[in-house]
């Protein structure tokens, strides 16, 4: 994934001079994770700036280039330093549209690694998603897959509104997949049915995909047969297919890694819980983090949500 | 007056001993017991942070931020300190947390991804680590304030790196303890290098230490790879602080001889020679020639000193590797003073999950590592 992320970075910088990277490292060293591998060599340091350590100025300085008409890619390192960045994104870039009426826009993708899973240091593996569906004016996006990385960036960059651009950190190396080196782009707001089923929908994003599918594979063996729905943008959240496969199992177990309460999964059950009452045969279940501090790598396998905790809430929805 | 005389617009820097450990000025006779421990210390931290570094490539330890090269900023600054006054860390302050009294087994345990680790014994005034950025330097001056407000003759240690400079917190942190006159002494380990970004590129002022003028309070650039400067300027800004004279910027001018992390390598970004020009400059040497020449290194001792570091070493790895692994409890102990119900019953879900589990998780789903 890390690649493909890489490759909509240099086709986007290729076919647009106003899209510019800005960010800690991600210059001479090509980023952390090498997503901005090469993009100095290839367009110079005045479109792939190193900057300071400044959480909150690098998204200010971005918004502010937005604003002027150029389209940044800032990235921030890991997950736990967006924090210092909030009040940029909660105050201004999210609704400068909306309080100059129109007349200024931001343009901007944020851009950062997200999660756990990797035995990372402290404040290296956050899910940090409902902050951002919770400020009006934002995009969200998270993807799954290498090719979903590539389309959904390059989409994001090209997008009107600033969308922030999560991206699962356990994915960046697990999966492979083959990407065209020409330019690619993936719809926002559309979700993906991504493996079809008929007796119970399986909801979630990001690094819980590839997991949802573990958990449909070993329960096909066993005779249930469970659709896969990666949700890809969190906001806007596309609700028809969603609702669409759940209206067709009648059941659906929601899995998310962030903490529980007020997840973005209770935004899918709730949504379901209004709208689908009549097609549920059971209620809508989540699978979880718990409400705790992410903690260190050592208890991290409890932390995120594992495939038999899928199952077995599979199993509760479907013996209701 | 050290502080007094070295005017950072200037560029003048603060030195004790030269990079060869010749005394460039009088020298300050310090107490040989204090000297020997002060070598002690740079010596078992050297020896600790190496060993630390050998565990995280022998898989039996997480990503770790190595202090090679910034001994002398850490135990001049650290042993300059009372027990009373309390240390505000980053998370490359090895030398200074186990000056302080913090063991080597919990620096090893919380990089080996274990919390326990985390917890700083007893009666040490020290905080636990601080990943992000600069965080810690608003609350060293909040801690710094509330001692001056309970009329206590303490003072406030808080270390940060060159990159911490550029983050509101920094300035927000120095802007208050100048309002304030907080007790503290602003430590920032200028090590030259923020991951791949140097330190000309993350400011544009001259030296590190001239950011306090603007905020109304001192700052004194010292040589951070000599003890003894570290030392006499630390203890300076804290008889300032303890005195009602106010908060002090010490910029410790240093190098990071290693890896920003494990996670990532020099070779990217810098150039050889700059280190090869640093290790000529390196603190340990240059000390021990000075207490060579006053007659109180001899090659004894320093066998002596490796012996004891290594089996203390070693014994820290054991109790670090032998500690039990954590209950399904511990992820949720210590969040509030009283488990909230909600929590205890997510608590019985994820022990009724582990102990009902039937399908293992996937190893290789996490082939890409840390980072």
């Amino acid at each position: 994934m890390a690649e493909a992320l890489n490759s909509a970075l240099h086709t986007e910088m290729a076919s647009d001079p106003d899209v510019i990277v800005l960010g800690e490292d991600v210059g001479v060293d090509g980023g952390v994770f090498r997503v901005t591998d090469g993009l100095t060599e290839r367009f110079g340091s005045d479109r792939v700036l190193d900057t300071p350590l400044c959480e909150s100025g690098i998204v200010g300085l971005a918004a502010g280039m937005a604003i002027y008409g150029m389209r940044p890619v800032a990235e921030l390192q890991f997950d736990g330093f967006v924090p210092p960045a909030f009040d940029q994104m909660f105050s201004h870039v999210s609704r400068m549209r909306n309080r100059s009426q129109g007349r200024f826009t931001v343009p901007m993708v944020l851009r950062f690694p997200y999660g756990g899973g990797v035995r990372a240091l402290e404040h290296h593996a956050e899910s940090i998603e409902t902050y951002f569906v919770h400020m009006p004016g934002l995009k969200v996006v998270v993807p799954s897959t290498p090719h979903d990385a590539k389309g959904l960036l390059a989409s994001a960059i090209r997008d009107p509104d600033p969308v922030v651009f999560m991206e699962p950190k356990r994915l960046y190396r697990a999966v492979k997949e083959e990407v065209p080196e020409a330019e690619l782009t993936e719809p926002l707001g559309k979700a993906k049915v991504v493996r079809q089923g008929t007796d119970v929908t399986l909801v979630g994003w990001g690094a819980m995909v590839p997991k949802m599918l573990r958990a449909a594979v070993l329960v096909a063996a066993k005779g249930t047969s469970a659709e896969v729905v990666d949700v890809r943008t969190l906001k806007p959240y596309d609700e028809a297919t969603v609702h669409d496969s759940i209206k067709r199992t009648g059941r659906a177990v929601v899995v998310q890694e962030a903490p529980r309460t007020l997840g973005f999964a209770s935004e899918v059950a709730a949504r379901a819980n209004e709208k689908l009452m009549l097609n549920l045969s059971a209620p809508v279940i989540r699978v979880t983090g718990f409400d705790v501090p992410f903690p260190y790598y050592k208890m991290e396998g409890w932390a995120v949500p594992d495939v038999d905790r899928i199952i077995k809430a599979m199993r509760r929805v479907l013996t209701w | 007056m050290i502080i007094e005389k070295h005017d950072p617009l200037k560029g003048q820097m603060f030195q004790v001993l030269d990079k060869d450990g010749s005394l460039v000025g009088p020298d300050p006779e310090l107490p040989p017991a204090l000297l020997k421990d002060m070598y002690w210390w740079m010596l078992y931290s050297r020896m600790a942070d190496d060993k630390a570094l050998k565990l995280q490539r022998q898989g039996r330890m997480g990503t770790y931020a190595p202090i090679k090269g910034q001994e002398a900023a850490q135990v001049g600054s650290a042993l300059a300190m009372r027990p009373d006054d309390w240390m505000f860390p980053s998370f490359r302050e090895l030398a200074a947390a186990m000056v302080r009294g913090v063991p080597f087994e919990q620096n090893l345990m919380y990089f080996m991804g274990d919390i326990r680790g985390n917890r700083v014994p007893s009666g040490v005034n020290n905080l636990p680590v601080y990943v992000p950025v600069g965080t810690q330097i608003p609350q060293a001056v909040g801690a710094a304030h509330a001692m001056r407000l309970k009329g206590r003759k303490t003072a406030v240690v808080v270390y940060f790196g060159d990159g911490a400079t550029s983050t509101g917190d920094f300035h927000e942190g120095l802007n208050l303890a100048g309002v304030l006159k907080a007790p503290v002494v602003l430590l920032c380990q200028n090590n030259q290098w923020a991951i791949s970004l140097p330190r000309s590129r993350q400011t544009a002022s001259r030296t590190l230490a001239q950011k306090s003028i603007a905020y109304g309070l001192p700052g004194v650039l010292v040589d951070g790879n000599d003890v003894l400067a570290m030392h006499a300027a630390t203890a300076e800004a804290l008889d300032r602080a303890r005195s009602g004279g106010g908060p002090t910027l010490i910029e410790a001018y240093t190098f990071r001889m290693l890896m920003h992390t494990t996670a990532d390598d020099p070779k990217r970004y810098r150039k050889e020679a700059e280190l090869k020009e640093w290790e000529t400059k390196d603190p340990l040497k240059r000390f021990r020639a000075y207490l060579e020449r006053k007659g109180l290194w001899t090659v004894g001792w320093q066998a002596e000193l490796e012996a004891k570091a290594a089996k203390m070493i070693d014994e820290a790895i054991a109790t670090a590797e032998s500690a039990p692994p954590p209950s399904p409890d511990a992820l949720f102990d210590h969040i509030y003073a009283e488990m909230p119900d909600e929590l205890r019953e997510q608590l019985e879900d994820l022990k009724r999950a582990i102990g009902e589990r039937e399908v293992e998780e996937d190893a290789t789903e996490i082939q890409g590592g840390f980072p």
